[in-house]
């Protein structure tokens, strides 16, 4: 089964945070404000010459001095100064994307379904409970000094051994994660801002990737 | 100043009158039923003040029909038409919790007495 590869948009931007506002109705929307673009076309694939169809787009000021002579050129055949991020996006529209050309946060409109994605927050080692959802051990009845702890890790002597996979303490966060069908509440063309409702990955500050919902209608 | 204020700036209202918890507000509530609008009132007593920004919200609470009836509300909500301060009350503390275990006389606040100037 191929994967079905529809016009995708995409953008970079920055969380800045949650806040409220209200809708039409009166009622208290939740939304996170994220400083979407301005993002730059570096680069567009094609099937004749990739093999497949992508655009990518870079975002963020660097210090062109930093940048090493590779990244250099690869921002000079485009025609821009160079830039911190870069992102790949699959779409089948990539054609009528331009080298140089600019995307701004007018790419979305109030209403639309959008997935985000970003790099959760860091929660360094963390328990079973936190990490997984775990119940832990009763708070009374007798048990002494195990009241986050994970029960029991296997059987004895048949199987011997601990299953792989199972679900332990260890590092939690700082991963990739895509937030699926989070609407936007409103853009603002002006200062490039996205109101998305609801929350999204990553701590404030963070780079997020907001493209067209994958799912849904 | 915070990076979302430009952001909160649109949501904030301007015409709220400076009121404290023991102030007695008038509240003027548009109500939607159906298709038409209406205002509502709801007086009473504010015994508290939370948060801030644009996400401060008010309580007031009124004694109705016997029982005390409480209602927060977000102080920057499009659904306030406006805010009447009716009295201002002379109380020591920020959070009037007390009221909801005194009844009658016992639960009035005394009004504030503007200093006079000499």
């Amino acid at each position: 089964m191929t994967k079905q590869i529809t016009a995708v948009r995409g953008l970079l931007g920055r969380k800045l945070g949650m806040t409220q506002v209200w809708d039409a109705d009166n009622r208290v929307v939740p939304v996170t404000v994220v400083e979407a673009g301005p993002c730059v076309v570096t680069q567009v694939r094609t099937a004749d010459v990739d093999g497949y169809d992508a655009v990518q787009i870079a975002f963020g000021a660097v210090d062109p001095r930093k940048v090493n002579k590779p990244m250099t050129g690869h921002f000079e055949k485009a025609g821009v100064t160079p830039r911190r991020h870069l992102v790949e996006l699959r779409t089948a529209d990539a054609g009528e994307y331009t080298l140089g050309q600019e995307v701004t946060a007018a790419t979305f409109e109030a209403g639309q379904q959008v997935d985000v994605v970003g790099r959760t927050k860091g929660k360094g080692t963390a328990g079973v409970m936190k990490r997984h959802g775990f119940g832990g051990l009763g708070a009374g009845h007798g048990t002494q000094r195990k009241h986050r702890a994970p029960g029991s890790i296997g059987a004895c002597a048949t199987p011997g051994r601990v299953f792989k996979g199972l679900r332990m303490a260890g590092r939690m966060g700082a991963v990739r994660q895509t937030t699926q069908n989070l609407t936007v509440h409103a853009v603002d063309t002006e200062r490039g801002l996205l109101l998305i409702k609801g929350a999204v990955p990553g701590p404030k500050g963070a780079v997020v990737l907001v493209k067209t919902a994958a799912k849904g209608a | 100043m915070h990076t979302l204020d430009n952001v909160d700036a649109a949501s904030l209202r301007d015409d709220i009158p400076p009121f404290r918890a023991g102030d007695t507000v008038k509240v003027h509530v548009k109500v939607v039923e159906g298709t038409r609008s209406r205002i509502q009132m709801f007086q009473g007593v504010v015994i508290r003040r939370s948060g801030g920004g644009v996400r401060e919200t008010f309580t007031a609470r009124k004694i109705s029909f016997g029982v005390g009836v409480e209602r927060t509300f977000p102080l920057h909500s499009p659904i306030i038409d406006r805010i009447e301060l009716v009295t201002r009350g002379d109380v020591r503390r920020a959070k009037l919790y007390y009221l909801r275990s005194l009844r009658g006389k016992a639960a009035k606040i005394k009004e504030k007495r503007e200093p006079v100037a000499r």
